[in-house]
């Protein structure tokens, strides 16, 4: 199973890191408890039934439940050991933690401004510079040979999955550190999963990443490290081929084939 | 929720309990033709082998289809895995009774088989192969490990009927062509063992998700 995962050497460095974290909206706990480290230039798959909460925990870690009302969060998430809900500016915070949705969802604006947008609003404003940036951007996200030669159309006009690609982009353009990934390739067809995950594991040369992911096959197929979510609790955590070959917790191998959930 | 998964996992129990009783048979056939020197009984265990490559192949094409449609993973996939590892042990079992029943179609050997402990060598074999099978659709480690025990003594026997061979030949009890043939057979009934270990080691697998360690 590892083999054909690109190798890079092994870090033990912890990226990002919640500690007793939980999450209320009003009286519903949603997430308990919860302990995890995301080694860096790692990606971590996130898995479990709807409704467990693995989507609440990877929009905690940009800070994405913030405008939710009733929503409580108590424990701690640390970004490079610095607290993201109390030592960083949210704005600096989704610069350095990018997020990449369910659906694609370019602004209905040209290609070259999708990306670009963000380094403008952090105050970039040389064209040049700009057009490095683009350029830098595509290529990391293996579109720039499609779209160079149509930098200016709309982006609305794109397939999905190279919106989807452009999305990620347009993450990448502010130059993040951490990429997460909520169902990024659930709407596409396999031809342009296959190149996002391809891309994904290119990019976790640069990048810590972490995903939420329906499809098990993905969540072996690319990730190093798997957490199993279940009612709100972080049932198992560990290598993702243990988790897929071997889990430890009934649970876990109940939920991974398939018998219930 | 599996429901046709779960279905699919009882026929290929079904499908290997099948697999391991025609070897059994094949087994049992070629030894009981080697007792009585019965050429007729040694042809049926020689053809039965190709009932065994058949389910051999069978088995393999319901493992492809489950992989390739259920995609199994954790216990499953190595409930599948191991089924088509434990196919090849299998299947080599029903060579080596063939093996066994070829000598008893060209050599009487009654003489030297009821002055030798090749029945019993035969019976334990037999019965390696039984409680191999039957430990993995029981999912059950305590047979496993007495499959191990077994070895143990078939390789004894082995090990006896070789020592008793080789006295008989340095006595000029025993001529050249019936030593070699009988010690031949004591060696195939001995693999027959060695490959009931190696199902026994997958059944393991597949139960603890771990290689046995020896």
């Amino acid at each position: 199973m590892e083999n054909y995962k690109v190798k890079k050497p092994v870090s033990t460095k912890v990226k990002m890191a919640s500690q007793n974290m939980n999450v209320y909206y009003g009286d519903f706990h949603a997430l308990k408890d919860i302990n995890l480290n995301f080694p860096e230039h790692e990606i971590t798959a996130l898995i479990g039934p709807s409704g467990c909460g693995k989507s609440t925990f990877l929009k905690s870690l940009n800070r994405m439940n913030d405008l939710v009302e009733g929503c409580k969060i108590t424990g701690s998430i640390k970004l490079d050991d610095v607290d993201i809900y109390k030592e960083i500016d949210v704005n600096i915070l989704r610069k350095r933690v990018g997020m990449v949705f369910q659906h694609p969802n370019p602004f209905p604006m040209s290609i070259y401004d999708n990306i670009a947008y963000g380094p403008r609003t952090h105050g970039i404003k040389n064209k040049a510079k700009l057009d490095d940036i683009v350029e830098d951007s595509l290529k990391k996200a293996a579109i720039w040979d499609e779209l160079k030669d149509r930098l200016k159309k709309n982006a609305l006009g794109l397939s999905g999955g190279q919106q989807q690609r452009l999305c990620i982009a347009r993450a990448l353009a502010v130059e993040p550190e951490v990429l997460l990934m909520d169902e990024a390739t659930s709407a596409l067809d396999p031809i342009s999963t296959g190149k996002i995950e391809d891309l994904a594991l290119e990019l976790k040369e640069k990048y810590t990443i972490i995903i939420v992911t329906h499809s098990m096959q993905q969540a072996t197929r690319i990730s190093d490290k798997t957490a199993f979510f279940l009612l709100g609790d972080m049932v198992e955590f560990g290598d993702t081929e243990q988790i897929f070959s071997n889990p430890r917790d009934e649970r876990t191998e109940r939920y991974v084939t398939g018998r219930f959930g | 929720m599996r429901n046709r998964f779960d279905k699919e996992l009882v026929r290929l129990n079904d499908s290997m309990i099948e697999m391991g009783s025609l070897c059994e048979a094949a087994i049992d056939k070629a030894i009981k033709a080697l007792a009585a020197n019965d050429t007729d009984l040694a042809k049926e265990a020689m053809a039965d082998d190709a009932n065994i490559d058949e389910l051999e192949r069978d088995i393999e094409q319901q493992c492809y289809v489950m992989l390739l449609s259920q995609q199994p993973v954790a216990r499953d996939l190595r409930n599948v895995s191991a089924a088509l590892k434990m196919i090849t042990d299998m299947e080599r079992i029903g060579d080596q009774a063939t093996d066994i029943a070829e000598i008893a179609v060209t050599a009487d050997l009654t003489a030297e088989f009821h002055n030798l402990e090749l029945d019993t060598m035969a019976k334990m074999a037999s019965k390696m192969v039984n409680a191999a099978v039957d430990a993995y659709v029981q999912k059950d480690l305590n047979t496993v490990h007495t499959v191990y025990k077994q070895d143990d003594i078939v390789d004894q026997l082995f090990d006896k009927i070789s020592a008793h061979i080789i006295h008989r030949i340095e006595n000029k009890e025993i001529e050249g062509a019936k030593a070699v043939e009988v010690l031949m057979i004591a060696k195939y009934l001995e693999r027959i063992g060695d490959h009931a270990v190696n199902i026994g080691e997958w059944v393991e697998f597949s139960i603890t998700g771990e290689h046995p360690k020896n």
